[in-house]
């Protein structure tokens, strides 16, 4: 049931977005290349929320994510470099659960607040990498102070039958390709946007994707995952019963590490060509802001970071989309509105219907968005989606609470 | 009363309050050494290098100048630690605060000291109003403040650099240099050269301490006697250590988290201040970056106590301007970032341990007086 509801609303969403496309001419909000290039964006975020994911789940608080992203991503240019792009990887995932490690030291171990060595991390780890980048510079083996040599790139692959994948030297067609070109409304739509996604795909992206159900297995599925979990709700009558509550959070921290290292790898080494200085820019922070968006689970956090990717891409592609896309925030807030008045809410939706005229007045007004507002987007939509989400939220009950056998505080 | 004293002033209770700074610095000095070996230099050569660079009267100068926007942004952050929040947001708080300040103080004349006031008044209005979105989400809508402040930070650097192309700066012929009109002479903040003569020091090329550093002295001994000293503080600081005793003894702790935010962001506006009215008088595109990040580091190290964080704060400046000496024995300077992270990490983790240790030995001491 659960699944068709799911469909039946991304369906609602790509109609509405071809509707605005086809008045707006802005053809980029539902192009292939969009879609790619939002998926692309979208996956270190995902890497980054789904370690926040295992983190949280086990009692610990990680603001320190961006941090092990920042350490990932030096490792990943680094070993990259020099050893190619899967050892790069590697690379970015042991050096990410190397700041993991220091986190969990801290907290764990020591109580220390967890927040407060978060906050820690991340100043000590962009610290540390510029010091050791700057080094490397003046020993002649990086270019620049704040930059790598080039990576070598992962190969691309993409679905047979429908998206043109190669496989044993085998060119498929490219059936939702050649849809895509029929510039059918609707179902070209719907077309570009599937082959932006199962297209030309990177395997560390297939990967990485795959990453969110085999989480939801371990966590929901596994003995392992029922004990990381107690140690998060419950650690004391975790303990009670024999779990070994520590070591459980040591776990999902260090899992938490080794995927939000592999998510700053990934900008390193997938989503550009070599490691550049402020290459993770707060997307530790926008995983974070994607696991609660998500309320703490599996499925949630992949329409937060796909949301938070998509309006990036839109923003880096193109800038007269992100002014259409005005016009698709006039649909869901009339959308509130009505909702709003079906359940009495007579306040609530005069007040969705006065901002939805305000900002349709505003999409005529201007012409073009500045382009730095136009930055902006992907921050006021995580903001705006917070404040629509946030009391619905459950996180784990012992989250953020140092845990300390015994009981002592 | 003798058994009093000498439970406020026993040797092991010293001993305790020195331990953790102690074992922070031991650590942090292991740490940087390992760091400087590694790049195959003489720790104590570089060490002696910066104690010798930072010691002269213009590094320390410049220290104070440095270390001044941290002591006020920190202040900043320890309003909300005291409160039981956390305000990572101060970087875009201030930055708004000083380009707003730049713009509307530029736009008329006052007599001198209202100027500065009416300068003080847009950058504490300014940083008050930005925080208080992130309040209000809180208190309204349950949105975790760290989150918000964290995307207000991304929205403030994309508003601010909107805001000064398009509509702030003010366009030079043949210059594509961005910034606000200067502002007049009565907006500007005298620096203490006048008083240092007297005392006996000679001017130096860098120029002369801030006159902020007069307001942030102020700020610091405000900050001490309303948290510590009245009725609000107290109110402040119960909400933050138990938000359920405090509004069980009829603290309204909604109305606490709003005012703490916004009393945050207001300090955080002033913070971008010292520089600009000491010495640019305009915000351009070069404005200092991380200020606000930095701070709260000096605000973790100095446990969100006013002296603290004022040592702290010349400890961070210090290590900045001093390092900059490890260039001429061909040393990368940044090595001053690790020097300030492991003292960091490490003050943090042995406050956390030093207070374990008290816990277990008052409650050995309760159980002595049990037996007894």
């Amino acid at each position: 049931m659960k699944t068709v509801k799911i469909l039946r609303y991304a369906v609602m969403l790509v109609f509405v977005l071809a509707s605005i496309r086809l008045i707006t001419g802005a053809t980029d909000l539902t192009s292939t290349g969009t879609a790619s290039a939002a998926l692309l964006l979208s996956v270190p975020i995902v890497l980054a929320a789904l370690g926040g994911l295992f983190s949280e789940r086990a009692g610990v608080v990680n603001i320190g994510l961006e941090g092990m992203m920042i350490m990932g991503a030096w490792a990943g240019g680094l070993i990259g470099s020099q050893h190619g792009p899967w050892a790069g990887l590697l690379a970015a995932l042991v050096f990410g659960s190397v700041g993991a490690l220091v986190h969990a030291i801290a907290t764990v171990t020591f109580g220390v607040d967890h927040v407060v060595s978060g906050v820690a991390i991340n100043i000590i780890a962009a610290g540390l990498v510029r010091y050791l980048s700057t080094i490397l510079y003046k020993n002649g083996t990086w270019p620049g102070p704040s930059q790598s040599p080039g990576i070598e790139s992962i190969s691309v692959n993409g679905l047979p039958v429908l998206s043109g994948g190669q496989y044993f030297g085998w060119k498929s067609p490219d059936l939702l390709g050649s849809i895509a070109n029929l510039n059918w409304f609707f179902v070209s739509d719907l077309a570009a946007i599937l082959r932006g996604l199962t297209g030309d795909v990177s395997y560390v992206t297939m990967v990485a994707i795959a990453f969110v159900p085999l989480t939801y297995f371990i966590l929901w599925r596994t003995a392992f995952g029922l004990r990381l979990r107690s140690a998060g709700e419950a650690p004391i009558a975790a303990e009670s019963l024999g779990v070994n509550v520590y070591a459980m959070k040591y776990a999902g921290v260090l899992i938490s590490g080794g995927l939000a290292g592999l998510g700053g790898g990934f900008l390193a080494i997938v989503a550009a060509s070599n490691y550049q200085e402020n290459q993770v820019a707060g997307r530790g922070y926008i995983g974070l802001a994607a696991l609660l968006f998500g309320n703490y689970r599996p499925g949630g956090l992949l329409a937060g970071a796909g949301l938070f990717g998509f309006a990036d891409a839109l923003q880096l592609r193109d800038s007269t989309a992100i002014h259409a896309l005005l016009l698709f925030i006039v649909v869901i807030l009339a959308f509130v509105a009505f909702r709003k008045f079906k359940s009495g809410k007579q306040v609530g939706a005069v007040i969705a219907l006065v901002s939805a005229g305000f900002t349709f007045w505003f999409y005529f007004a201007v012409d073009e968005l500045p382009g730095q507002l136009v930055t902006m987007t992907p921050y006021i939509a995580t903001i705006l989606v917070m404040a629509l989400a946030s009391q619905r939220l459950r996180m784990p009950a012992a989250d953020g609470i140092p845990y300390r056998r015994g009981g002592l505080r | 009363m003798r058994n009093l004293i000498s439970r406020k002033f026993s040797l092991s209770k010293i001993g305790l309050a020195v331990a953790a700074p102690l074992v922070a610095a031991v650590f942090s000095i292991a740490i940087s050494s390992i760091a400087v070996i590694a790049s195959k230099n003489s720790p104590i050569e570089a060490f002696k290098t910066m104690w010798d660079f930072g010691t002269e009267s213009a590094s320390l100068m410049e220290t104070i100048n440095i270390a001044t926007p941290y002591y006020i942004a920190a202040l900043a952050i320890a309003v909300t630690f005291r409160a039981g929040l956390f305000n990572i947001g101060v970087e875009g708080q201030l930055r708004l605060g000083a380009l707003f300040s730049c713009y509307i103080g530029a736009m008329f004349v006052l007599p001198p000291v209202l100027h500065v006031a009416a300068v003080f008044i847009v950058a504490l209005t300014v940083g008050g109003l930005w925080a208080g979105i992130a309040a209000y989400l809180k208190v309204k809508r349950g949105v975790n403040e760290v989150i918000s402040t964290i995307m207000l930070n991304a929205l403030a650097g994309g508003l601010s650099a909107y805001l000064l192309s398009k509509h702030f700066a003010l366009l030079e012929e043949g210059s594509n240099n961005l910034q606000t009109k200067e502002l007049p002479a009565s907006a500007q903040f005298p620096d203490l050269m006048p008083i240092l003569r007297k005392l006996g020091v000679e001017d130096q090329p860098g120029g002369g301490v801030y006159g902020m550093f007069f307001v942030a002295v102020a700020l610091g001994l405000i900050f001490w006697f309303v948290v510590n000293r009245t009725r609000f503080g107290f109110e402040l600081r119960a909400s933050g250590l138990n938000p359920i005793a405090a509004r069980v003894s009829g603290v309204n702790s909604k109305k606490m988290t709003f005012i703490a935010l916004v009393i945050s962001g207001a300090i955080a506006g002033l913070a971008g201040l010292p520089e600009i009215l000491g010495q640019t008088h305009t915000y351009s595109l070069g404005f200092r970056q991380g200020i606000g990040f930095t701070a709260i580091a000096v605000a973790l190290l100095g446990r969100n106590s006013a002296g603290g964080m004022a040592v702290s704060a010349l400890l961070f400046g210090f290590l900045e301007v001093s390092s900059r000496a490890l260039e001429l024995i061909d040393i990368a300077p940044e090595t001053y970032v690790i020097m300030q992270g492991s003292i960091l990490l490490s003050a943090v983790i042995a406050y956390e341990v030093v207070r374990r240790f008290k816990l277990t030995l008052q409650s050995n001491e309760l159980a002595k007086g049990v037996q007894s």
